[in-house]
């Protein structure tokens, strides 16, 4: 009995590193993988539900005001937004990672940004995508498939669109 | 003016006057925290994204934004369990120094005192059992092995002896 | 060049290691001895030549071979020469050769010994020592290979030992240097320490599964490894508490443990290792508990593999641990592999370990060292459990918890309670015997004395109640242990007419083991008071003021008199603050706490400024993210009473142990079993 106690005991052991590792490993979530659902609340209040977005391209970015590396690409998308606004069919959406209200306004404030942006609540997005810092985007297809993840800022606007066009057959 | 008129006025003059000079009753809120106050919370806060770090000793910009927060909702006059929910609904459980006492995480307490209380039971009964020579090394399963075993006994035994003579 | 030595060494290192570990194997199954002591004489080389390896990246280091991988990674050109040699254990890379180098120590050393009247022992010690430095080895020559350069391809830049095809060699001009807090006397010794600690237990480990293996059931392997075992045991303790002190001395919170995972991977061995040093007694005494103190060998070596690979593998974060690495699957296998095969031997042996003795009385010193012995794993399981479940919540319930110091206090303080309560008792106690009107004669005077402990604190106004009761406890302990010193000198000194001084010398000397016990309990407990002082009483305050500003806390005031900054010759740039302590309106010290900034990795560091005595310590810390001028800087200061006793305690520990070890002047005739 206490042999089977013992064994048993191992075994859950090794079964919880093994997981453990897996996942420590497993990075973000990948191309071809279904994007993960989250709802997003913004600053300003509206609630945006990933999944009554199909059939449009949504691009989800996170950031942080703390978050140095973020900076650059901020004009950038703002002006990818503004690029892609009138066809109506690309959903930008920031995510506000692990960070303060008045300094995310300020942040957003700074680069002019227009785009709905919110918190990560309880980090619940960002776990759900596994993130490993940020800056980091993922761009998700109007089936719900992640078709393209940036770790790191974008160089430029035009590598914004390189990622986007060919999702709307551009 | 009536009389009644003056007293009003004068009743109103009074008010007015104490009211200038009995400071600080409305402003008390709007007093700025010190160190000490935001460090007693953020001390029983833990970082948000380095790991096992309080938020009091973390040198990080971003953990001197959430000590501002601390500092900006003692200032608005939040109670220190306000602030705490209110960092546990940003940022998560991971923030507490401890899970918090829910669902699953009652494991988390309560392994250790079973395992505890186990561990007391099995030491009882083993007092038990070292208290009396056990029967049953003779009898079961063993019989087989006993030829190993009287080796080992012997053995034993000289060992047992050269102890009770050597050790002083 | 010199890479291209020390890689060679490391894979000659190997394979030396491969074939003693078949060599010995063979050579045992077959009964060829000639097989085995060529094995032995195989494990007696791998320290020379990891040394070789060893000093092979500290050459490199030492002369800025940047184009080294792991000499950019962890040091620069500004860092001081006694840096770049501790940098060998800065990263991950190095310090995996440094571990495997104090493995092969070990295993060779072993070698040396007379091993004539053991030769059943020997293939197996040979088998698993060698068994766990291949693991090792092939972690560093697969793995983590520190002597990997940077290469410009057609492809690009990467890393790696032998040429690409159409690779040039890059120079980096520089390195990032190690990280600053490493940069620090404590990063000298704690490491080697730790490390030393940890590999030491492969000896008695060893010996412990060559007796398993050949199905004996006596002590022989305690006896051979007992002297390792206490060795090991030092350096275990030692680095923790280095650890600690350089925690407090550095990391700027006031403190020196904070259940980091990482300490508690180094804790949990200890715990297990003075449980296992604990039921050793026993059963040298007493021939009882084989079963518990093989238990406990097993249980100490597997935390140990299991420690360095939840610091090493990536799966817990923490401020000590190494970055994310490949290693982490093999290591999972590896000690699967040792789990597994020490248990099924465990449980083999099982019944072969039991003994007919008898335990006869609850205060009789068996007891209390079974009691002790449940206490500290009572310890190890919490922090076990502990350290594992956020991983385990973050599995089930997808929610990344923190289980964090409150957690682990709420069960250490109690049961290091207890365990002052049973270091009472434990001097007085004696070998399957007690009674209660014995222990009364002697405890009723000390019991008196203790008294102090009690009235003291509460005169001076203490109401914390845990808190008087450690210093009752504490005070209890050191009485005891006073007054049995007394009662054995006068004996002697009754008996023999002799002086006060040469009966204390020839006690001392008839019962070592019995007194440097006590002297490592009484060790022990004035660093429990040293932690009681600053766990229960620790103050803090922080506020940032302007040159002649002041902060007061606990009858000390602080006066920031002046502000330094200045660049120094190895690359930093330095705010100093001076800073006058007083007290009732006088100056008693100045302190310089000051504020490092290292231009190679763009970190800074904070050194504080400590006012210690026997009764507390005063420290003022520079706080480095805020701004530093002399319009305002920010201090944080705390006052930590009788912490001070922490560290003396740690000091006498060291005596007592090293007492202990100190080689007997006979040596003592065992019956071995006959052919």
């Amino acid at each position: 009995m206490k042999k089977i106690l013992l064994w048993a005991g191992l075994v859950f052991l090794l079964l919880v590193l093994v997981v453990g590792l897996i996942r420590s490993q497993q990075g973000q979530v990948g191309i071809g993988e279904v994007a993960p659902d989250f709802e997003l609340i913004s600053f300003s209040g509206e609630t945006y539900q990933i999944s009554d977005f199909r059939g449009k391209v949504i691009v989800v970015n996170f950031w942080a005001s703390w978050c140095e590396a973020c900076k650059p690409e901020a004009a950038d998308l703002e002006a990818a937004y503004k690029f892609y606004e009138p066809r109506g069919d690309v959903l930008f959406l920031g995510v506000d990672y692990v960070d303060t209200e008045p300094e995310a306004l300020a942040y957003l404030e700074e680069f002019k940004i227009t785009y709905p942006n919110g918190p990560d609540l309880r980090t619940r997005i960002s776990q759900a995508f596994r993130i490993t810092g940020v800056p980091e985007t993922f761009i998700i297809n109007q089936d719900g498939i992640i078709a393209h993840v940036q770790i790191g800022p974008f160089r430029s606007l035009e590598e914004i669109k390189s990622t986007i066009d060919p999702l709307l057959d551009l | 003016m009536t009389n009644r008129l003056r007293r009003i006025l004068q009743l109103l003059t009074v008010t007015l006057l104490l009211s200038a000079i009995i400071p600080g009753y409305a402003m008390a809120q709007g007093s700025e925290p010190t160190d000490d106050e935001v460090n007693a919370i953020a001390k029983q806060l833990y970082c948000p994204v380095c790991e096992n770090i309080s938020l009091d000793a973390c040198g990080t910009a971003a953990c001197e934004q959430w000590r501002n927060i601390i500092r900006e909702k003692l200032k608005e006059g939040w109670t220190e369990d306000e602030i705490k929910t209110y960092f546990v609904d940003q940022y998560g459980d991971r923030v507490m120094a401890e899970p918090p006492r829910r669902g699953f995480n009652w494991l988390v307490y309560i392994v250790p005192l079973l395992v505890f209380i186990i561990g007391i039971i099995l030491l009882y009964r083993a007092f038990q059992i070292w208290r009396s020579p056990e029967p049953e090394i003779i009898s079961k399963k063993n019989s087989k092995k006993s030829a190993d075993k009287s080796t080992d006994e012997y053995i034993n035994r000289v060992e047992e002896e050269l102890r009770k003579r050597s050790k002083g | 060049m010199v890479a291209d030595i020390g890689f060679g060494s490391l894979m000659i290192t190997l394979i030396v290691s491969i074939y003693g570990l078949g060599a010995a194997y063979y050579g045992q199954q077959n009964r060829k001895e000639l097989w085995v002591l060529s094995a032995k004489r195989a494990m007696s080389l791998v320290f020379p030549l990891l040394t070789i390896s060893v000093g092979s990246l500290i050459y490199l280091l030492l002369t800025d071979h940047f184009e080294i991988v792991y000499v950019t990674e962890v040091s620069s050109r500004s860092m001081p020469d006694y840096l770049k040699i501790t940098a060998l254990w800065g990263g991950q890379a190095g310090s995996l050769l440094f571990w495997s180098w104090l493995l092969a120590a070990f295993t060779s050393a072993v070698t040396l010994r007379k091993w004539d009247r053991d030769q059943d022992f020997l293939p197996w010690v040979i088998i698993v020592s060698l068994a766990t430095l291949i693991f090792f080895l092939i972690l560093n020559v697969f793995f983590e290979n520190p002597f990997i350069q940077y290469w410009q391809t057609p492809e690009g830049i990467i890393t790696a030992f032998s040429t690409p095809p159409g690779g040039v060699t890059i120079f980096p001009r520089d390195g990032g240097g190690l990280n600053p807090l490493l940069r620090h006397p404590g990063m000298i010794i704690h490491p080697p320490m730790q490390y030393l600690g940890f590999v030491a237990f492969i000896i008695p480990f060893s010996y412990a599964m060559a007796s398993l293996i050949t199905g004996r059931s006596d002590d022989r392997w305690i006896q051979l490894s007992r002297r390792w075992t206490l060795w090991a045991w030092l350096f275990l303790s030692l680095g923790l508490v280095l650890g600690a002190r350089w925690a407090y001395d550095v990391l700027g919170w006031g403190g020196y443990w904070a259940w980091d995972p990482v300490e508690i991977s180094a804790l949990m061995p200890w715990l297990s290792g003075t449980a296992f040093l604990h039921s050793v007694l026993i059963q040298e005494k007493r021939g009882m508990f084989k079963q518990l103190t093989m238990v406990l060998i097993i249980l100490t070596y597997n935390l140990v593999i299991f420690g360095t690979f939840l610091t090493r593998s990536g799966l817990l974060s923490s401020v000590h641990a190494f970055s994310k690495s490949a290693i982490g699957p093999i290591f999972l296998a590896f000690i699967s592999l040792t789990l597994i095969i020490s248990l099924v031997l465990l449980t083999r042996r099982w019944e072969r370990l039991k003994s007919r003795e008898v335990l006869t009385s609850f205060f009789s010193k068996e007891a209390l060292i079974i009691i002790s012995i449940v206490l500290l794993l009572g310890i190890l399981v919490t922090s076990f459990w502990g350290v594992l479940f956020p991983k385990i919540s973050e599995m089930v319930t997808g929610q990344k918890v923190t289980v964090g110091p409150p957690f682990y206090e709420r069960v250490a303080a109690p049961i290091f309670g207890g365990m002052l309560l049973i270091m009472i008792i434990c001097p007085l106690a004696v070998w399957s015997y007690a009674s209660f009107k014995h222990l009364g004669k002697l405890l009723w005077k000390p019991f008196i004395v203790s008294m102090i402990g009690i009235a003291l604190p509460l005169y001076g106004g203490l109401t914390h109640w845990a808190a008087v009761v450690a210093f009752w406890l504490i005070s209890f302990v050191l009485a005891v242990n006073v007054f049995e010193f007394f009662r054995r000198t006068k004996i002697r000194r009754k008996n023999q007419n002799d002086s006060w001084g040469s009966s204390l010398l020839y006690i001392l000397k008839k019962n070592r083991r019995a007194y440097s016990a006590m002297i490592i309990h009484v060790a022990v407990v004035l660093m429990a008071l040293g932690i009681v002082g600053i766990e229960f009483f620790q103050t803090e305050t922080q506020g940032t003021i302007p040159e002649g500003g002041e902060l007061s806390l606990a009858s000390y005031t602080m006066v920031f008199e002046k502000l330094d900054i200045f660049d120094t010759d190895d690359a930093r740039n330095v705010a100093r603050a001076t800073v006058s302590v007083e007290k009732d309106g006088q100056i008693i010290d100045v302190l310089y706490p000051r504020r490092d900034f290292f231009y190679d990795s763009n970190q800074p560091m904070t050194i504080p400024g400590v006012r210690s005595t026997l009764v507390d310590d005063f420290y003022v810390i520079l706080i480095d993210w805020k701004t530093i001028s002399a319009e305002g800087a920010t201090f944080k200061v705390y006052h930590n009473p009788l912490v001070k006793w922490l560290w003396i305690g740690a000091w006498i520990f060291i005596f007592g142990v090293v007492a202990a070890t100190w080689p007997d002047k006979k040596t003592k005739l065992v019956p071995v079993r006959a052919k």
